[in-house]
């Protein structure tokens, strides 16, 4: 069996897998970390976004044997040492941007990518716009682009520039 | 910590865990020893089995057992049961087919259960499945309620004749009949009310395992542990129920589709008995489109009887519904006393009847989604309601003021067996109008018009019935279960709070609610509480949640056994104050002796409870802890007024919803922010309904639409920022005043959003557009209104 290694929220694996292996599979089946979710098997929903290289990946498209160096992070690698949690985390708990909180694992990893990415600001169309591959069937959004847009500041430590608003 | 107390918006206990990625769902889950169990479907929307070869898999790599609906049947399984009977017109039971577990004989469904493949990873099940031999022989599909009622259509069950369920009716025919006879205005209008998918964010999943004693345990991801273990152990795999424990942990959405006793999660516990290590199963996304059970699908004729001036005289109804191949758990009840007997609406209209006609079909079964039967009934309404203003004139505001059960009208008794307790509807109008500024609307109009958009506004006012009861009325209409709730309550010995509910939480946010209410009753501070919901080994036999009755008949249960907390501890704090008991009153989490400053706080009272040194033995049991049982009086009654306003872009036919208004009358708010939460998911699904979701099947029986590339779901930039305001009154025979708001977002937003598709198109003739107003749908009525328009 071919083996892969990598580094998962700072620490370093070394794993073997068989060729087919989702980087999903790898993650919940081999290294126990579950936050990270599968929702569908058509590359539609986003409850496996993960952050590959800082950037956010769909973990259920990518094969094991692909992420092979690869330094990932995943919902559960988000809060400091100390339960400290993210910005992102914080804000979704402040604007109730979850119900049933399946969705959410990818919907933050998501959202950070999405903020650090627009260090110009992010409009609330352009956060919904940045939200078109991660799917939740219950919150309705609204409070999912709220909880972004208050991340926002505290992720870039000032106001958003106010044209993007 | 911040005020907490009943309407705060307390953030939620449960967040940290999801946030953290430390959920608990089913797929979590872990045990020593499990196998994986991979279920083969039927690619045939309706064959005869002729053979099943299961030698190759069951000699496959990592194969541990193959076992077929044969293997099943030999072992006397009993088929999945129905918990709802409903009767036709003449009082014969409905049609009841055998619903195997497994498929034996014939396949009826795209999805349908053929055989299981269990191996030591679930890859090597896959792989195995992919090796059965199937030999199916086709048989005609029927892929529509259409299909199945056209004369000389096959039948989907054999011993159903004419593919009929049942055809059942409410109301009085004669007084409606005699009032259309004499009605100034008749007015018409035929409606489908697409059929959906739930698709909760998480698929199904179970988990069975069986000790060396025979002790069984299911984890599922389901709203009801406890029906669950009541309909597989009696009714399927026999298993006495104390030897059989449910547990249903986080799960990640219901919405209806994990109410119902699925095949897999008898397939799973009966394997993991016959091979005595646990077995589990989780569904793939295709899987779940092919075997959770879909919602609405109706056919349907409304016809409303008018006076000169727009009173609503009556109303006349003939639906065709949609079963599936078999009856899902509570199927039978939507189309039926969760709809028909709510179409009065919020209109006094004086005579109803309506017909419907129940059919099999070789599709998916159809259950309760999200609202059930509730939201068929107001499209109906409130399109109608529309279209009547279309048909005479009348203003649409205007007409239906005019129709409304007066606020002083209450308790109102409908024509259709419904007794409203409470409601106001001009309130909830009146607000939502201000809130969407609705007079402002022509200048807004006129200004889309000059960006070249076509701009509409349409509302609905709606009323829906929850928290469904008492349980011997739901008994004498067919229903085969109880629907009370239970709650027990458990002050430790130092004052903390563990309470047990038989409602569940897929993301209501229960543990949050529940704590808020119990802290502001007993006075203890919220973190001192922990609600512990979906184990049947921790709870009492409870009902589970569905129908937004979680808090009017779970929180009532759970107010009940307060009372007797507290009534209990005021005979401890009597004998430990040496007061009479009539003098101890109880506040802010203290016994007080009325008038003086002797008191003593809970903890106190628990810690005497049980350490009962100095405690009144001879008449009281030691310890603090009490069960109550709540049946409720009536149904509740949420209503509110919905406004959506969109604008369509011309040349693509495009639809964007541009404001969304909700204001609900959910009596007591517990928790806005929760409440909002469940309004705005709510109002999501509704806009999914009437604008992009759409379940369908070709004429050959094939679903369409399987996969998340092809079912169009609501994403972010198809929703808009949805206001939710609230305006109460209080249901009057629950303690709490609560109704229940779980589904008001889903049942009063998809005809305002149609009212408004169809107003932004009215230059253009149109009169009516079904569910979902698809661009295509939109640009074609623009197409060929054009000509028409320039003509003019
Ligand atoms: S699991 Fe749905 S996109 Fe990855
Ligand atoms: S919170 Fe349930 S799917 Fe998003």
């Amino acid at each position: 069996m071919p083996q892969v290694s990598l580094t998962v929220n700072g620490k370093a694996h070394k794993v073997e897998v068989e060729g087919r292996t989702l980087l999903v599979e790898l993650l919940r089946e081999k290294l126990g970390l579950t936050g990270t979710h599968v929702g569908c098997d058509t590359s539609q929903c986003g409850a496996c976004v993960v952050h590959v290289d800082g950037n956010s990946t769909k973990s259920c498209s990518m094969l094991a044997i692909q992420a092979e160096g690869c330094s990932i992070t995943t919902i559960e690698g988000l809060a400091k040492a100390d339960g400290t949690l993210h910005p992102m985390q914080e804000m979704f708990r402040e604007h109730h941007a979850l119900q049933c909180g399946f969705c959410t694992p990818g919907m933050v990893m998501s959202a950070i990518d999405l903020v650090k990415m627009h260090p110009q600001g992010l409009s609330e169309a352009e956060i919904r716009e940045g939200l078109e591959g991660n799917l939740c069937r219950c919150t309705g959004y609204h409070n999912i682009v709220k909880a972004i847009a208050a991340a926002w500041p505290l992720m870039h430590g000032h106001a958003m520039p106010a044209a993007a608003e | 910590m911040g005020f907490e107390g009943i309407g705060a918006s307390v953030k939620r206990k449960e967040d940290g865990r999801f946030l953290a990625g430390r959920g608990n769902y089913v797929d979590d889950m872990r045990q020593t020893g499990q196998l994986h169990a991979v279920i083969k479907r039927s690619d045939r929307p309706h064959a005869k089995i002729l053979s099943i070869d299961t030698a190759a898999a069951a000699a496959a790599p990592g194969v541990v057992a193959v076992y077929t609906g044969a293997d099943m049947a030999a072992e006397g399984i009993g088929g999945l049961p129905c918990g709802w009977q409903i009767h036709n017109k003449d009082g014969s039971p409905m049609a009841e087919p055998p619903h195997p577990v497994l498929a034996v004989g014939k396949v009826r469904h795209v999805g349908d259960s053929v055989a299981v493949v269990i191996a030591e990873t679930r890859q090597q099940a896959k792989d195995a499945a992919e090796l059965l031999v199937i030999d199916y022989e086709d048989l005609p599909a029927i892929a529509s309620v259409r299909d199945a009622v056209a004369p000389g259509a096959a039948r989907v069950h054999d011993e159903v004749a004419d593919n009929q369920c049942y055809d059942w009716h409410i109301g009085d025919k004669a007084i409606v009949d005699a009032a259309f006879a004499r009605a100034k205005h008749v007015v018409k209008l035929d409606l489908l009310n697409n059929r959906l998918i739930p698709n909760a964010m998480e698929p199904r999943a179970a988990i069975g395992d069986c000790d060396v004693a025979g002790n069984y345990t299911l984890y599922t991801t389901s709203q009801n542990p406890h029906v669950i273990r009541l309909l597989m152990g009696a009714f399927v795999l026999h298993i006495p129920e104390h030897q059989l424990r449910v547990v249903a942990p986080d799960v990640g959405g219901g919405f209806g589709s994990k109410i119902y006793h699925y095949a897999e999660e008898a397939i799973v516990t009966w394997a993991a008995g016959k091979l005595r290590r646990p077995v589990r199963w989780t569904a793939e996304r295709s899987e779940s489109f092919i075997t959770d059970a879909h919602g609405r699908d109706h056919d349907s004729t409304a016809e409303m009887a008018l006076d000169e001036a727009g009173n609503f005289l009556a109303l006349r109804v003939r639906s065709l519904c949609n079963m599936g191949a078999y009856l899902s758990t509570f199927g039978p009840a939507v189309p039926t006393y969760l709809y028909a007997t709510l179409l009065a609406g919020v209109y006094k209209t004086p005579a109803i009847y309506a017909e419907v006609r129940a059919v099999f079909t070789n599709t998916v079964p159809v259950d309760a989604y999200r609202g059930a039967g509730r939201p068929e009934a107001t499209y109906l309404l409130e399109r109608l309601v529309d279209t009547i203003a279309h048909d005479t004139g009348l203003d649409r505001v205007e007409l239906r003021r005019r129709n409304f059960i007066p606020a002083d009208a209450f308790p109102y008794q409908t024509p259709v067996a419904l007794q409203y307790d409470s409601g106001d509807y001009v309130a909830t109008l009146e607000s939502a109008l201000k809130a969407a500024d609705w007079a402002g609307f022509p200048a807004r109009r006129r200004a889309a018009a000059a960006r070249g958009k076509l701009r509409g506004i349409g509302m609905s006012t709606y009323v829906e019935a929850c928290g469904i009861a008492p349980s011997h009325v739901v008994g004498s209409l067919g229903a085969r279960a109880g629907l009370y709730e239970v709650a027990e309550i458990r002050v430790h010995p130092t004052g903390s709070v563990s309470v047990f509910t038989g409602t569940h939480s897929h993301g209501q946010g229960h543990e949050t609610t529940f704590a808020q209410l119990i802290a502001a009753q007993l006075g203890v501070p919220m973190s001192q509480v922990d609600v512990v919901h979906g184990d049947t080994a921790k709870i009492p036999f409870g009902m589970g949640t569905y129908g937004s009755r979680s808090l009017p008949v779970g929180g009532s249960a759970i107010v009940k056994a307060v009372d007797k907390i507290i009534a209990k501890g005021k005979k401890i704090a009597a004998h430990l104050m040496e007061a009479s008991v009539d003098d101890i009153e109880f506040k802010d989490g203290k016994f007080t002796v009325i008038g003086t400053d002797r008191s003593k706080a809970l903890a106190e009272i628990s810690l005497a409870a049980y350490v009962p040194h100095n405690y009144p033995i001879d008449e009281l049991e030691p310890g603090l802890d009490e069960t109550a049982f709540y049946d409720p009086k009536n149904f509740t009654f949420p209503g509110g007024c919905h406004i959506c306003e969109i604008e369509i872009d011309a040349d693509t036919g495009v639809p964007h919803v541009v404001n969304f208004v909700a204001v609900d009358d959910v009596g007591r708010v517990i928790n806005p922010m929760i409440v909002e939460g469940q309004v705005q998911g709510g109002v999501a699904q509704g806009i999914g309904q009437a604008l992009i979701e759409n379940a369908v099947y070709d004429s050959a029986g094939q679903l369409v639409t399987g996969s998340f590339m092809d079912y169009n779901m609501p994403r972010a930039d198809n929703v808009p920022n949805i206001h939710v305001g609230t305006e109460t009154t209080l249901c009057t025979h629950n303690p709490l005043g609560v109704k229940g708001c779980g589904e008001v977002g889903a049942i009063g937003s998809p005809p305002a959003v149609i009212n408004a598709v169809v107003d932004a198109l009215s230059d253009y003739g149109v009169r009516h557009i079904d569910m979902p107003a698809s661009p295509q749908k939109i640009w074609s009525i623009i197409q060929a209104g054009r000509p028409a328009l320039a003509a003019e």
